[in-house]
């Protein structure tokens, strides 16, 4: 109820431009720098049989893909629904988007180097001695494998660009061509619904389901998505809490848009346990031994505790933690549980890859492995990752200050 | 001589939501507890206007779903594994895994009860008899016109000063109304 002049620009332009003399502009050279220098040292220390170096890779690059691809469902989703109270945090999504060219090169070495110590089916010899193996050949076969990948990674690559790109030029539009570029993100939205639906669900099957090759879930692409959408709202009420601290987006991004990114990462965290429960009671209830395998040696070993501490880590803490309307609405609290969800994220890479890592191999009681290497990759690929993103977050403004719709997205208000 | 009808409190009428919101801030302001705003239809922001505390239906809907999830499970629990235990897949009597859809399902139920019915009883409804019908003009709170209501009961209502207050809040008109 508050009176707004017209001639009031909607946001001010020291709200959502980064200034030349901030810590922003200066993140991209950093953590490009430490990127760099932590990948080289994770590729130095790898040694000439080291089998178990592209499970810590294919872990830490699963987990910065989550969000990239996090990132582009959500400027998707927004678009579809014509959502309104978004638009002010679509920004950070469009910039997490564009990280997705990168990760695609950042996968490639999986995909042409890393495949042979990665996944069982890629040994011509062990295919030819195991029907089920021989049997799911026609679509886990290398060539296959590498079109799916490049195809994946063109696509992924073509719908960041064109969101980053459409929506940071409207920034300086002009008149009618206003309109056209929110037309234009809107139609393209529900095709790449479509698209995006299914090149996560196989990118999923191909890196990390077939780690197993004999095991096998339907829903196992859900499972991935759903932990990707959970850790990108996260995300996002993590850099605007960030970006509030620098000065920026204040009065922009208010408590009531908090309150809905904390919806949404209390929703997705549910949403989460419902596909990781589904698949776990089917499989349980049906006893079907090539299925129940993969839970087994999951829940041996050093498995089983770090089992339940995903049970805990995902769902449980979380669920009961952002509950509440008040923990939702205070940046504070907010921030824990962002940072709490991304930790849980990485332990579910973690519990979905390690347990097949070589130092497994023939164990029925898998142990944890978690070491210097893993920790390079994280930090390597997470640096350029954030590099490629805060770049997009510097270079242009914090929120698409031309949205005909942003007055509707600042002052929205929940009930 | 007639004994006087006993006073519900005073109705003040008002042309627009504007109106009304602005006269509802008076009144918060002015310290009185027993009355209420009536609209045809939600006013945004109206609860800030009216200095509403927050609802006490999540709390109800919270203590409701556990308590369903909690019942859902021991059901589950007594019949497999206390009444009629019967060996299935060669599973343990306790299958907890797959207890845990009709837990789920008793949890959303009683939660969905208890907002539905504590929003009920926190509004006191259903309420066959309200003092308010029997203001010719109240009629119009279910088309075009906006009401506040100080009831009597309240410790600072006092009817001549209230209705001056009323006045001066910009209403169309105020009336006293009878129990």
């Amino acid at each position: 109820m508050s009176a707004h002049g017209h001639d009031e620009p909607v946001v001010r332009p020291e709200q959502v431009n980064i200034a030349d003399s901030s810590m922003w502009k200066k993140i991209p050279m950093i953590a490009g720098a430490i990127g760099i220098i932590a990948l080289a040292g994770a590729f130095g220390l790898k040694g000439e049989h080291d089998e178990g170096f592209y499970f810590s890779y294919l872990t830490s690059t699963m987990f910065w893909l989550a969000l990239s691809l996090g990132g582009l469902f959500f400027v998707l989703v927004q678009h579809a629904a014509r959502a309104g109270w978004s638009i002010v945090v679509r920004r950070i999504a469009e910039n997490m988007a564009l990280t997705l060219p990168m990760m695609g090169l950042l996968i490639l070495p999986v995909v042409f180097l890393g495949a042979h110590d990665l996944f069982h089916w890629t040994h011509a010899e062990a295919v030819a001695s195991d029907p089920m193996l021989t049997w799911k050949e026609p679509y886990l076969n290398e060539t296959s494998f590498r079109i799916r990948a490049v195809v994946y990674i063109v696509v992924w690559s073509l719908f960041g660009i064109f969101y980053w790109h459409k929506s940071t030029s409207q920034d300086s539009a002009t008149g009618k061509s206003i309109l056209d570029n929110s037309h234009k993100m809107r139609w393209a939205a529900p095709l790449g619904i479509a698209v995006f639906a299914l090149s996560l669900t196989f990118s999923a099957f191909d890196w990390l389901m077939s780690l197993d090759p004999h095991w096998f879930s339907t829903i196992f692409g859900a499972y991935y998505f759903s932990g990707a959408v959970v850790s990108t709202h996260a995300f996002i009420a993590l850099i605007v809490i960030l970006l509030h601290r620098s000065g920026y987006l204040r009065g922009v991004v208010t408590k009531e848009h908090f309150h809905d990114l904390g919806k949404m990462m209390f929703g997705f965290t549910v949403f989460w346990a419902y596909m990781a429960f589904s698949q776990y009671m089917l499989i349980w209830y049906a006893t079907i031994p090539e299925e129940t395998e993969w839970f087994s040696y999951r829940g041996a070993g050093d498995y089983l505790a770090l089992s339940i501490v995903l049970v805990f880590a995902r769902f449980v803490f979380p669920f009961l933690g952002l509950i509440s309307r008040h923990i939702k609405r205070n940046p504070k609290t907010l921030a824990f549980w962002a940072v709490w969800i991304l930790v849980a994220e990485f332990i579910d890479m973690f519990w979905l890859i390690d347990p097949v890592g070589p130092h497994n191999a023939g164990n029925h009681h898998p142990a944890i492995e978690f070491g210097l290497v893993d920790i390079l990759c994280f930090v390597g690929i997470g640096g350029l990752w954030l590099a490629v993103m805060t770049w997009g977050l510097s270079r242009k403004a914090l929120v698409p200050v031309n949205d005909p719709r942003l007055a509707e997205s600042v002052h929205f208000e929940n009930f | 001589m007639g004994k006087r009808p006993k006073s519900f409190g005073l109705l003040a009428e008002y042309e627009t939501p504007g109106d009304l919101y602005h006269a509802c801030e008076q009144v918060r302001d002015a310290g009185y507890a027993a009355w209420d705003a009536y609209t045809p239809f939600p006013v945004h922001g109206l609860e800030k206007a009216m200095g509403l505390r927050a609802s006490l239906v999540p709390w109800i809907v919270c203590v409701m779903g556990f308590t369903g999830a909690a019942l859902g499970f021991l059901m589950q629990y007594w019949m497999a594994a206390v009444d009629y235990p019967l060996i299935i897949a060669a599973k343990p009597l306790n299958s907890y895994p797959a207890f845990v859809p009709i837990t789920f399902e008793p949890g959303i139920l009683f939660g969905a009860f208890g907002a539905v019915f504590g929003m009920l009883g926190l509004n006191k409804l259903p309420q066959l008899y309200h003092s308010l019908f029997n203001s010719k003009n109240f009629a119009r709170v279910t088309d075009d016109r906006f009401f506040i209501a100080i009831e009597a009961r309240d410790p600072r209502y006092h009817t001549e000063d209230t209705t001056k207050f009323l006045e001066e809040t910009g209403a169309l008109s105020v009336e006293e109304v009878e129990d």
